[in-house]
């Protein structure tokens, strides 16, 4: 059969069951607004799917309809959440009386001149011979943000680690040396040295260093595998929140 | 004679009417003087003793210290002492309000949210615990709460004792009924400019970035500073000179964090590297990215790149477009991008989340060379799983320093290295102190042991 026929009977298949569903949903709903949602999510989470055949038209529909509505979300969450409450609020709170009225009592910041100043430096660039300087604004905001999470970093990873490794190799319980608890230490221990080791780059991975670092890449690997799996049951249940909507919301298969 | 009988029933009839009324009355009159007068008495306990209130130390400001030492009452077992309640006043006399409770056998509180430079007072109240039933309806609490907001801190059996006591709630904190503390103040908060309980952190951040700033110095000055060979990075050439062989477009993702995340800042510096080569071998990059600021910076990259390779005219701003913020929406472009232009290289650098297994999977099943780094612990798996080489954690910064050989990259790895050498040797140290502790009960050693874990107390 003509590929273009094949094309036309499958569009016909999918607009017929999608027609059938939103008619079928809606009765049972008693709310045609309902029939046109629940089928949409339904449709739409089938046509991602799709994708686990090969690339095709309803995905490329699904996906440009995500990618569209989620940048015109991003765009009004923007203006709304950021532009209007941190901004236009805090220098004209007047301005926003009509929409965001509890900002509207507050007393002006000019402090915020800043981040107006440099907003509209980083809107330079579109001007083509004053775009370097919006190398500003950028130049400040990667600038401070290294600075601000020097502190973050130093205390999570570095400072907060040491401390957690600081333990006794031998787990010396009431009873006795505890085997499994020692075993525990000593394994956290020369984990986070061969780790820290493997993370060393002034020098070459050889000899002891070398043999060292295998273990750390080991430990890492470990872990990995630990988290992947861990990753993967999380993944599973997010399926199984489809296939129950899909099952459950939408067929009504299942309760 | 029936005339006057049925007269003397009627009588009598409405005599016992009368004396039933009556002792209704009578009866309702005693449960309204019941509401009215006190039937719980409440116990007074002993005050708590060397209160004092004092400016929080290494705050920002706003906060003020109360301690004290426990009531008496509060030390017995099984006291009768349910909490502390915290009286506040810029009066030393008068208008107290409670501000908060701390619960029973705790000795301090802190006052929060407070004007800076305003002097404040303050009490404490040992409050007892209601042995006895809530009789108040919800009909007469609220009004209560209306009238006095601040009672919200306390319990409704608390509000139902004092109500008890008398409805005008608020005099029992004035009348010689609880136990109540000397007034302590004035004081005032203020903001220190340094926090003492974050010396630690200065110390080693200084140590570091002293580090940093000699071998940086070391590097400018000529001397050649050793790093050793990563993995990932022998390959990257090899990837662009595949794709370039194989007349395919290169695909870079930066991630889906803005320019505040160090990870991407990592990543661009490494596209700065990569698009250099690219525009070199002449072949095409494609970028899609989730983030404006992301957009400009890789587009100032890319463009630099382009310029010091000697081939401005190739740039073009296309090679790099926004998609959007949204994380899903976005991995559906890219992976759409994917299967259509099947680029020769894939190049994952930055930070990700859930969208690194979907990408990472359709970028293999088109045949894709790929090349991930990241710092994400949780996406790393994945990487590995999924791609031929995979910069973990701290080889993605590393990785940048090493391709552009900068001065201050190269600097920055070495102060690093430092760091992780004063970690390595600490831990050892200190392992070796708590197990000589565990293994001796010996009291000295364990000291060491905490006084080595205290210098590293985040």
């Amino acid at each position: 059969m003509n590929p273009k026929t094949i094309k036309l009977i499958i569009f016909i298949v999918i607009l017929t069951s999608i027609v059938l569903s939103v008619y079928f949903v809606s009765m049972d709903r008693d709310s045609i607004r309902e029939g046109i949602f629940v089928t949409s999510a339904a449709f739409l989470t089938l046509f991602i799917m799709s994708f686990l055949y090969k690339d095709n038209p309803y995905y490329k529909f699904a996906e440009h309809l995500f990618v569209g509505v989620s940048a015109a979300y991003w765009m009004t969450m923007g203006f709304w959440g950021t532009m209007m409450p941190n901004l236009v609020a805090k220098l004209w709170p007047g301005a926003v009386r009509g929409v965001l009225p509890a900002l509207a009592e507050k007393d002006a910041s000019y402090w915020f001149v800043i981040p107006l100043f440099l907003g509209l430096v980083l809107l330079m660039r579109l001007s083509p011979k004053g775009g370097w300087i919006s190398r500003w604004a950028l130049a400040f905001i990667v600038g401070t943000t290294a600075g601000l999470n020097l502190i973050r970093y130093l205390r999570s990873d570095f400072i907060a680690q040491v401390n957690n490794t600081i333990i006794p190799l031998v787990d010396k319980t009431e009873a006795g040396i505890s085997f499994w608890g020692s075993f525990s230490n000593i394994f956290v221990f020369i984990g986070v040295l061969c780790g820290l080791i493997y993370f060393f780059f002034s020098k070459e991975h050889k000899g002891f260093f070398g043999g060292a670092a295998r273990i750390g890449i080991l430990v890492l690997m470990l872990t990995f595998g630990a988290g992947f799996g861990y990753t993967v049951m999380a993944r599973i249940s997010l399926l199984a929140g489809r296939m129950t909507y899909l099952f459950g919301d939408w067929l009504g298969l299942i309760n | 004679m029936l005339r006057f009988k049925a007269a003397i029933f009627t009588l009598l009839l409405l005599l016992l009417f009368c004396l039933s009324a009556a002792a209704q009355t009578a009866e309702e009159l005693s449960d309204t003087a019941a509401l009215e007068e006190p039937v719980y008495e409440i116990p007074r306990l002993a005050q708590v003793t060397n209160f004092e209130a004092k400016d929080s130390p290494d705050d920002a400001g706003g906060e003020i210290e109360l301690t004290w030492d426990l009531s008496v009452d509060d030390k017995k077992e099984d006291g009768l002492v349910s909490k502390y309640v915290v009286l506040r006043s810029q009066n030393p006399t008068s208008d107290f309000h409670i501000v908060g409770v701390a619960n029973h056998r705790d000795s301090s509180y802190i006052d929060k949210n407070l004007k800076e430079g305003t002097d404040y007072y303050y009490k404490i109240v040992t409050f007892p615990k209601y042995q006895g039933e809530v009789r108040l309806t919800r009909e007469e609490i609220d009004p209560l709460m209306e009238q006095y907001p601040e009672l919200t801190e306390l319990d409704i059996k608390d509000v139902s004792m004092l109500a008890e006591y008398d409805r005008d709630i608020m005099s029992v904190f004035d009348d010689n009924i609880l136990g109540i503390s000397r007034v302590a103040g004035p004081v005032k908060s203020r903001a220190q400019w340094f926090n003492s309980k974050d010396l630690d952190t200065l110390i080693i951040g200084l140590t570091i970035c002293i580090s940093v700033v000699i071998f940086i110095g070391m590097a400018r000055g000529g001397r050649k500073l050793f790093l050793r060979r990563i993995g990932g990075l022998q390959a990257i050439e090899n990837a662009i000179g595949r794709a370039t062989e194989m007349g395919k477009s290169i695909l870079f993702i930066p991630g889906i964090q803005d320019m505040d995340d160090v990870q991407t800042v990592a990543g661009i510096t490494i596209l700065g590297r990569i698009a250099k080569t690219i525009a070199e071998y002449d072949t095409k990059i494609n970028m899609p990215v989730s983030r404006s600021i992301v957009m400009t910076t890789a587009r100032e990259t890319i463009k630099e790149a382009y310029l010091s390779a000697g081939r401005p005219d190739a740039y073009s701003d296309d090679m790099v477009h926004y998609i959007t913020d949204e994380q899903f929406g976005y991995v559906a472009a890219v992976d759409g991008i994917m299967v259509r232009e099947k680029p020769a290289t894939c190049f994952y650098l930055g930070a990700f989340f859930a969208e690194s297994l979907i990408m990472a999977e359709t970028g293999n099943s088109i045949g894709a060379i790929q090349i991930a780094g990241t710092a994400m612990p949780a996406q790393l798996p994945f990487f590995v799983a999924a791609c031929d080489y995979t910069l973990i954690g701290e080889e993605l910064f590393a990785a940048s320093a090493y391709l552009s050989g900068e001065p201050k990259q190269l600097g920055s790895l070495k102060g690093q290295d430092v760091g992780k050498f004063i970690a390595m040797v600490f831990i050892i140290i200190g392992a070796v102190f708590a197990t000589l502790a565990a293994l001796t009960g010996s009291e000295d050693i364990l000291e060491i042991t905490n006084m080595i874990k205290s210098w590293f107390s985040a």
